[in-house]
């Protein structure tokens, strides 16, 4: 409810693994249910507490990739090689295992189609996470807001929602998606090659005249390259909105 | 660019809301060294045995947290005020 401030009780819930699917060989998707789950908007983001039968809890946060839908919450989790709670999410949890969540959090990193646009969604890696809940939301809800998506990723292998995102980009109208490669690209490759710079950004991103909202979400240094350059091409500042999730990106 | 171990406000999102009962990413603050104002989603933050949350403009360090045998403090002596949003 907009204009007025309901005090809320963030309380721990014990969520209930109903899917999981692999994106790739090192993402995997993860459906919880959670009892009581009141709704969330896309860029939301969950807590997941992990606790050891010696009490040792270790907690991280996670994007929510999917629009509300009743109580089920979708996380994309990276694996991450000394990841102490990453590592349990991706190889360990199962279909019906239950695990400790609570949420939704976050209301600066938010997008609802009432919002407006043009929308510019930038991510990098898993950083496409919480950009996904938001032109999933954009689609379900049959807005006409205009979007923009770049996604950088290291290697063709490590492209999430490959299949949907083509899906989208065929089928919505006003949705542009292009993906970048900064390590190697394969044979054929017809996406983008090299990183998201300045050069990058003013062919693919908004023009700052059309005042958009852009989004900017993957690893520190991503993210903090990426919102620089835009304000050095004239975006105005108050319209980027950023979300770092640290060295590596999950 | 200071290195790029650190996160933003967004990830103190739980733990603020837990102390405050209300959403407060959204929440503008004002920087009591500098004086900008900035959402504390965009804050930057340091995590460690205490999260350290400082001005991206200035770098004065505007809010600390630690969490001792369960039990969270705040340190808001960087802070010149906190502006909650409109969104619950």
């Amino acid at each position: 409810m907009a204009g007025t401030a309901v005090l809320r009780r963030l309380t721990w819930a014990i969520a209930e693994v109903v899917d999981r699917l692999d994106e790739t060989p090192r993402v995997r998707s993860l459906t919880f249910d959670v009892p009581g789950w009141p709704g969330h908007l896309p860029g939301q983001h969950i807590d997941v507490r992990l606790t050891a039968e010696d009490g040792y809890q270790a907690q991280r946060s996670y994007s929510i990739a999917t629009p509300a839908d009743g109580t089920r919450v979708t996380s994309t989790v990276e694996r991450l090689e000394d990841g102490e709670v990453s590592t349990y999410l991706t190889d360990v949890l199962e279909i019906g295992d239950r695990i400790e969540l609570r949420g939704p959090i976050g209301g600066y990193f938010v997008w609802e189609p009432s919002r407006g646009g043009p929308l510019g969604l930038i991510g990098g890696g898993s950083g496409v996470a919480p950009l996904m809940a938001m032109l999933r939301a954009r689609v379900a809800a049959g807005s006409d807001v205009p979007v923009r998506m770049l996604c950088s990723w290291r290697t063709a292998e490590d492209v999430i929602y490959a299949d949907e995102l083509a899906a989208i980009a065929r089928d919505a109208d006003g949705v542009s998606i292009t993906h970048t490669l900064t390590r190697s690209a394969p044979d054929g490759w017809s996406g983008r090659r090299g990183r998201v710079d300045r050069e990058a950004l003013s062919q693919l991103a908004w023009p700052p005249e059309q005042q958009p909202l852009t989004y900017v979400c993957g690893p520190t240094g991503f993210v903090e390259a990426v919102a620089s350059a835009l304000v050095d091409l004239g975006h105005d500042p108050r319209r980027i909105l950023t979300e770092r999730f640290g060295p590596t990106g999950g | 660019m200071a290195g790029d171990t650190h996160v933003d406000g967004n990830a103190l999102g739980g733990m603020l809301l837990e102390v405050f009962g209300r959403e407060m990413t959204d929440a503008q603050g004002c920087c009591a060294a500098c004086g900008s104002v900035h959402a504390i989603g965009a804050m930057i933050v340091y995590r460690g045995p205490g999260d350290v949350m400082r001005c991206p403009t200035c770098d004065n360090v505007v809010v600390v947290a630690t969490t001792i045998r369960e039990q969270i403090r705040v340190h808001l002596a960087g802070v010149r005020w906190l502006e909650p949003g409109t969104e619950t």
